[in-house]
């Protein structure tokens, strides 16, 4: 059993992992493709294609909207129909390209072949280029541009880059598909992430119920021999794979509340990005696909497909062979973090993991009770936060005072309403404060900026 | 018995002594206050529902004793009446206003807007808001979780089971304003109440594009703009696919409502129930003889100007 997990709160659903005897496979591209223009954090990019116009695989049809915002790569070749406001997952109108697929004709200068390069470039700033040009974001959900990650503001310096290979979440198996199907590419990229940031030790951290993966990556690392470059078996703890928990799992080092991971020395690196770093520097592919892990237990075909950004949902559904009867719920992510799909015509983004189906026992909530002050909800959350007290505090909409309690902290994991015996919508009613404090702060920030430049003046 | 005299006596003097001391303590540490704030206090509806803007009825009496005139302080549950008795307390003059009432802009009712998913998560519009547009293909309008109706304290909205809408109860509404900052969808308004409680509005928020919003519910705004033509009063604007009236400008004719094709036009409190066609026909026929007077005036041979636009506007004022 191994020790190593983070320091304070965690729960342990059961891990569900149905899915991970089922091998990556290519998902047929659809017809018609919907590609978002905000599927990062940060600036929406800017659509850079007309409508007429023919575009190939790989082409970029959006630039980046600002500093923290990435570029938009055409998952397929084909004509673009129309540039307009379509319903993303969450039914919000958002600009989408749509492209109707015409064959699948690369860009030239992508290489397509399966031979793995693994000479590392001297340049470290042309890595972190072809990344940025590649639009790799953060793979493991958040999908926050990659090349701003590594670029350090100045003053701080990377002391270790993490290679996020846990996949805590429940039912999940697309991460440990790639690992154990393309851990060579994995640990190229991992490599490149290493020298991008000046030759800093690499974790590679896997949670102990993937030993195939872990053995598998280990064998990879001794062949390739890379230094400084180690797997690390973690005990199994959700969140693991959130990025302050895993710095603190890893290195035993805590980033302060409202800081960077880098302020503590640290750039976490989700396996799937490490992939994508891989294909955008390696062999000039950007980000045109991702894997999705299509589970459920009362879906009768599990699969982890390889799927080009930009698909329809019900796309991907039909070639599983359709909603089984009893699901009532499908989510996007997992069950843990993942959001209900509200619009199953909206298209897969980059950061798209999984869609799982659930039944009308699964989802079923229990009626909310008064809450018995057991105080399971601060032994369970991994801020160290007090969910009762926030959901208190946010219900009587005290913003001020949700505020001092650091409701801002919370990452939105849901271990507080997971571990509840009294069935209180803790999350659902934190998230409310989360969002005033946050626009509070940003509110501030602005003022702040605001007056700074009206005394320069 | 000695015992007894002495106990009283040192009581009796220790009592006296200490009544001194607490006499002098207070007078030395007297907080001087207006005596104004307890009576504007005593005055107030004693509701403290912040509707005014401050913490609660205290704070908009020392607020209100502070401030040079009440033009920024008006109470919205008292109305005129307590505002005349705090502006009589307080030597200031006062502007009547006119009552105003919570007005629901969303006409999407069960049957007209068909739900597209079922929400199972915590029944709050709040919280709903944060996760997706709603349970209806309408990103604007209610999403029926009655934020509101917990959020008013005079008990008059409820939820129409029926509808699945919040209904205003206007006799006990207030105008205080906490059901408009309940609302994430921010479909509540607070309009005049009109004379005799009647009052039109617009009954829907949607800005989406006319088929869209169509599309989504059977009786949304269009954005058409047919009641914006329609109106003599200039009191309808259509922006960003939604019509508005200003209620400063209505003049009640209920026309708008008559041509409305959706519905989403809505007059309340009249007395008689509108007589659709008969509204249409005058209309119909207003413009046939605006269209004739138009095209008498590009005739050439005309008398002066002057005299044609004295009579367009003639035209108008009927």
């Amino acid at each position: 059993m191994s020790k190593h997990t983070f320091s304070i709160g965690g729960v342990h659903p059961h891990d569900n992992k149905i899915s991970r005897e089922c091998a990556l496979e290519p998902l047929p591209i659809a017809p018609v493709v919907y590609i978002g223009v905000s599927q990062h954090i940060g600036a929406p990019s800017v659509p850079c294609v007309a409508v007429g116009d023919k575009v190939k695989v790989g082409q970029v049809i959006a630039e980046p909207g600002g500093f923290v915002g990435a570029f938009i790569h055409s998952s397929v070749s084909g004509t673009v129909k129309s540039i307009a406001p379509r319903a993303d997952l969450a039914g919000r109108a958002t600009t989408h390209i749509e492209i109707a697929v015409e064959g699948d004709e690369w860009l030239e200068g992508i290489d397509t072949s399966d031979t793995l390069i693994t000479a590392i470039p001297d340049d470290a700033k042309a890595i972190v280029e072809k990344i940025r040009l590649g639009g790799v974001v953060g793979l493991g959900g958040a999908t926050f541009p990659t090349h701003v990650k590594l670029s350090p503001p100045p003053g701080s310096k990377c002391e270790r880059v993490i290679i996020n290979g846990c996949e805590c979440e429940p039912y999940l198996t697309s991460d440990f598909r790639t690992l154990l199907e393309k851990g060579e590419q994995v640990v190229v990229g991992a490599a490149l992430l290493q020298k991008a940031m000046g030759g800093v030790p690499c974790t590679i951290a896997i949670e102990e119920n993937k030993p195939e993966a872990i053995a598998h990556i280990r064998e990879v690392i001794a062949k390739l021999g890379y230094k400084d470059m180690d797997v690390m078996v973690m005990k199994m703890m959700y969140p693991q794979g959130g990025e302050k928990q895993l710095i603190d799992a890893v290195m035993h080092r805590q980033v302060g509340s409202g800081a960077l991971p880098i302020s503590v020395g640290a750039v976490v690196q989700n396996v799937a990005t490490a992939l994508a770093v891989y294909e955008a520097v390696q062999k000039n592919k950007p980000v045109i696909d991702n894997s999705v892990t299509v589970t459920g237990e009362c879906f009768p075909r599990q699969a982890n497909l390889i799927v080009r950004v930009g698909t329809p949902l019900q796309d991907i559904i039909d070639y599983l062979g359709g909603i089984p009867a009893d699901a009532v719920k499908i989510i996007s992510g997992g069950p843990m973090m993942g959001r209900a799909v509200a619009n199953l015509q909206a298209a897969t983004v980059k950061g798209t993991g999984a869609l799982l189906f659930l039944t009308e026992k699964q989802t079923r909530r229990a009626p909310e009770t008064n809450c018995i002050r057991c105080g399971k909800c601060a032994d369970a959350c991994p801020m160290g936060l007090e969910p009762f007290l926030l959901n208190k505090l946010s219900k009587a909409a005290d913003w001020e005072a949700c505020e001092a309690n650091a409701a801002q902290d919370c990452i939105e994991c849901g271990c507080c309403l997971y571990s509840c015996p009294a069935q209180i919508p803790l999350l659902d009613n934190i998230r409310v404060g989360k969002g005033f404090v946050l626009s509070a702060i940003r509110a501030r920030a602005a003022a702040a900026k605001a007056a700074a430049e009206a005394a320069k003046k | 018995m000695n015992v007894l005299i002495w106990t009283i006596a040192v009581v009796t003097v220790l009592g006296l002594v200490l009544a001194l001391v607490l006499y002098l303590v207070a007078q030395r540490f007297k907080v001087e206050e207006d005596p104004r704030i307890d009576e504007v206090e005593k005055a107030m509806p004693g509701a403290n529902c912040g509707g005014c803007g401050f913490a609660g009825c205290r704070a908009f009496a020392e607020a209100a004793v502070k401030a040079p005139n009440l033009d920024n302080n008006y109470c919205p549950v008292g109305g005129n009446d307590t505002m005349a008795k705090v502006a009589a307390i307080l030597g200031y003059e006062v502007q009547a206003k006119a009552p105003m009432v919570a007005v629901i802009r969303c006409n999407g009712t069960c049957e007209a807007r068909p739900k597209v998913n079922e929400y199972g998560g915590y029944a709050s519009c709040y919280v709903k808001s944060l996760l997706y547009i709603g349970d209806t293909a309408c990103s604007f309008g209610c999403l029926g979780c009655g934020d509101c109706v917990n959020a008013c304290q005079f008990g008059a909205l409820s939820m129409d089971p029926v509808t699945g809408l919040p209904v205003v109860d206007q006799e006990k509404c207030t105008a205080c304003g906490a059901c408009v900052k309940a609302c994430p969808k921010r479909i509540i308004e607070l309009r005049p109440k009109g004379p005799r409680g009647m009052r039109m509005f617009v009954s829907c928020v949607n800005k989406d594009k006319g088929p869209v919003a169509k599309k989504a519910c059977a009786n949304a705004c269009i954005g058409c703009g047919i009641c914006a033509k329609t109106c003599t009063h200039e009191a309808i604007t259509v922006e960003g696919n939604v019509a508005y009236i200003d209620p400063a400008k209505c003049k009640l004719c209920r026309e708008c409502e008559a041509m409305c094709p959706t519905g989403a036009i809505h007059g309340v409190n009249f007395p008689k129930p509108l007589d659709k066609d008969a509204v249409k026909e005058r209309i119909k026929l207003r413009q046939q003889k605006a269209k004739e007077a138009a095209a008498a005036a590009e005739k050439p041979v005309i008398l002066s100007e002057s005299k044609e636009s004295v009579k367009k506007e003639d035209k108008k004022d009927e």
